[in-house]
């Protein structure tokens, strides 16, 4: 038998470097797990002190990054734009905020054990649906499985249906409005346009109390990192080649054996976990969840996160959201005005200039100057 | 009908034939006993037609295909080749007819995905690549499996006995070099190649190739005749082309399609000399009342 040549086989099917990443993932990781934390502790005199206000906007970035995530694996990976990633993002944030709200129990402005809304619309007995939210670990169940389940249901007739190119975005930016909709209604029993918000204790502990958001902010980078490794995991494997193979050539695919539909409907099923896990991550830390942060708008946004971090790298959609957010806070603080003509500037001129987004612009550069040609680990797939 | 058989062509049942054996046979399951009938043949098509909103892009048309046959399929444009793929390979579903293939299976409502599973592979006119992975990956992907749902593919690995395959067949396409190369950087003729590779490690006893020296030098032209010629040890293959110079130097049974159904068939240089079918090439002013 003749000698089989191993360097032929590329290198992310060495089976070591599947789910753990290189070294700078892990510094990356554990400075932002721990060493921002702690830095948080440090007396509010120190100049390397960082502020509950700081701490608490990066906690929301990593959300943020966690939905990204998810959206690239449809859309960098799969070539499947998704509008509608809001809706996963809201089920997610509303089934933690459905939990919240009956935590607050008594301490509510009406003292009752209803919602203060419900109140309002004079609603008397809980609705149906509400009453398991009373669980925490039910909570924590639905916050990815609804997600999930919307996801598979919708998913599942419309990739059967072989709904392809510009319709399915149009389609996914319908649901987000129809989703906008219904939840804005007072009738649906989800705080119609206010929302849930006024939260006051979760599992027990105060959620104002800055330990606890700590507490949260450090989940939140665990989570992030866990759905890195699990996007990473995916991607590596030879399901994660279908994938980028279905973005490049759907019809050679369904010619070779593949059901690209079933590819589809895994990874947007996946995406929206995801989506709805960085919902429930975000709704302690920022405290309300209103039907305008999970509409057309939003949804549109994480798309321009994704593409201004770059598009089918995975390093790309955390630092595309928590970069484009940053922007966003700093922005509105000093220039509130000039922020929205920012976005939009900003999303132009990577689809026209750079549509491999930051990550790609850099490995560009990183391969054409010969002064750069530092290996720096775990950066090259 | 009007197929026009050449005595040393292919046998082709006419419906004289078929309806005879459809009485014959009659009481029994159809559908199995018409497949078993033609034992020899691989694929067997049975007055097939496809109706686009009153168009017919194919109407009546009948084939039979031997095992090891390389069939090269001809005719103007808009005769229907193209269409014939797609009713095989499962894109297109005839309104009426049937496709069987192999002993007794019939094609007919299947998705493409379990028809390549069952060894039919299509090549695409246009190339049709993976352009961001490597063509290692590209190979990889094509390679028959056991199951090539999103589970199994989630937890394989590579395993030396199919790394033995792809490399053999990046020798036969002659891309043993490139095997790192995304398939986007290849030239034209080198993407055919590899697309060919890619339906071959799908190990298809029948292959469907559509145009596949389109835009290729006279020398690829020359190398990729070699290729599909060799491929008959193992496979039938069912190739369109247009290019007359390519169908002398492969071809040994062609079958003429002229507006859905088969003007003749047989050797190539009966087809070529059949009044028809210069007819049909050179103009229509022998066939003032051809109906379009």
């Amino acid at each position: 038998m003749r000698k089989r040549d191993d360097a032929l086989i590329p290198e992310n099917d060495q089976p070591t470097n599947r789910v753990l990443a290189g070294p700078l993932f892990w510094i990356t990781g554990l400075v932002l797990l721990v060493g921002i934390p702690l830095l948080n502790l440090l007396p509010d005199d120190s100049p390397l002190h960082v502020s509950d206000f700081t701490l608490n906007l990066f906690g929301k970035f990593f959300a943020f990054a966690i939905l990204a995530l998810g959206l690239d694996l449809i859309w960098g990976y799969t070539g499947v734009l998704s509008l509608g990633h809001g809706v996963f993002f809201g089920l997610g944030a509303y089934a933690m905020g459905m939990h919240l709200m009956l935590q607050i129990g008594a301490e509510s402005v009406y003292g009752n054990a209803l919602p203060d809304f419900m109140v309002w619309n004079q609603v008397k007995e809980l609705p149906w649906f509400w009453v398991p939210f009373h669980s925490f670990w039910f909570a924590l169940v639905a916050v990815i499985l609804v997600p999930m389940l919307f996801a598979a249901v919708f998913g599942f007739f419309v990739f059967r249906s072989r709904i392809r190119g510009v319709y399915f975005p149009i389609m996914t930016q319908a649901l987000a409005l129809v989703v906008w909709l219904v939840f804005n209604r007072n009738e649906t029993n989800l705080g119609g346009t206010n929302g849930l918000t006024d939260f006051k204790h979760i599992l027990g502990f105060s959620i104002h109390d800055p330990a606890t958001q700590r507490v949260l902010y450090a989940l939140t980078v665990l989570c992030l990192g866990l759905a890195y490794m699990l996007c990473r995991w995916v991607t590596r494997s030879r399901a994660g080649r279908v994938l980028i193979a279905i973005r490049d050539c759907e019809q050679r695919v369904l010619f070779s054996g593949y059901s690209p539909a079933s590819y589809k409907l895994f990874v947007f099923v996946i995406s929206a976990g995801l989506a709805g896990l960085a919902g429930a991550l975000y709704v302690p830390q920022v405290g309300i969840i209103t039907p305008n942060q999970i509409g057309v708008l939003p949804s549109i946004e994480i798309a321009i996160w994704v593409a201004v971090g770059g598009r089918g790298t995975l390093s790309g959609a955390i630092i595309g959201a928590t970069g484009v957010n940053w922007m966003r806070s700093v922005l509105t603080n000093h220039v509130p005005e000039l922020w929205l003509l920012v976005l939009g500037g900003l999303f132009i001129a990577v689809v026209m200039f750079v549509p491999t987004g930051i990550v790609g612009l850099f490995r560009q550069t990183h391969a054409k100057l010969p002064c750069w040609k530092i290996k720096i680990p775990g950066w090259h797939r | 009908m009007t197929s026009d058989i050449h005595p040393r062509g292919q046998l082709t049942p006419t419906m004289d034939t078929i309806s005879r054996e459809l009485a014959n046979i009659e009481g029994t399951s159809g559908r199995t006993t018409i497949g078993s009938r033609h034992q020899r043949s691989i694929l067997y098509l049975e007055d097939v037609t496809v109706d686009f909103d009153g168009f017919k892009a194919l109407n009546g048309l009948n084939l039979v295909m031997d095992y090891h046959e390389l069939r090269v399929v001809i005719g103007p444009n808009g005769a229907g080749k193209s269409t014939l793929l797609d009713v095989i390979s499962g894109k297109v579903r005839p309104t009426a007819g049937r496709v069987v293939f192999g002993q007794a299976t019939d094609l007919i409502g299947l998705w493409e995905h379990q028809i390549t599973a069952l060894g039919i592979g299509r090549k695409f006119q246009t190339p049709s690549v993976y352009t961001t992975l490597p063509v290692w990956d590209n190979l990889d992907l094509s390679l028959r499996r056991r199951s090539k749902g999103v589970y199994a593919t989630l937890l394989s690995r590579v395993s030396s006995e199919e790394s033995d395959k792809i490399a053999r067949t990046l020798q036969t396409i002659g891309l043993t070099k490139k095997a790192r190369v995304l398939a986007g950087q290849l030239s034209h003729g080198e993407k055919q190649w590899l697309e060919i590779g890619m339906v071959l490690l799908q190990d298809p006893a029948l292959l469907l190739i559509d145009e596949p020296v389109a835009g290729m030098t006279d020398q690829e032209t020359r190398k990729t005749g070699d290729l599909l010629q060799s491929l008959t040890d193992k496979h039938s293959l069912i190739v369109i082309e247009h290019d007359m110079e390519f169908v002398r130097q492969i071809a040994k049974t062609v079958t003429v399609m002229h507006e859905g159904t088969v003007l003749c068939e047989g050797p190539v240089e009966y087809v070529q000399n059949h009044p028809r079918v210069i007819e049909i090439y050179l103009g229509r002013q022998k066939e003032p009342h051809a109906s379009v």
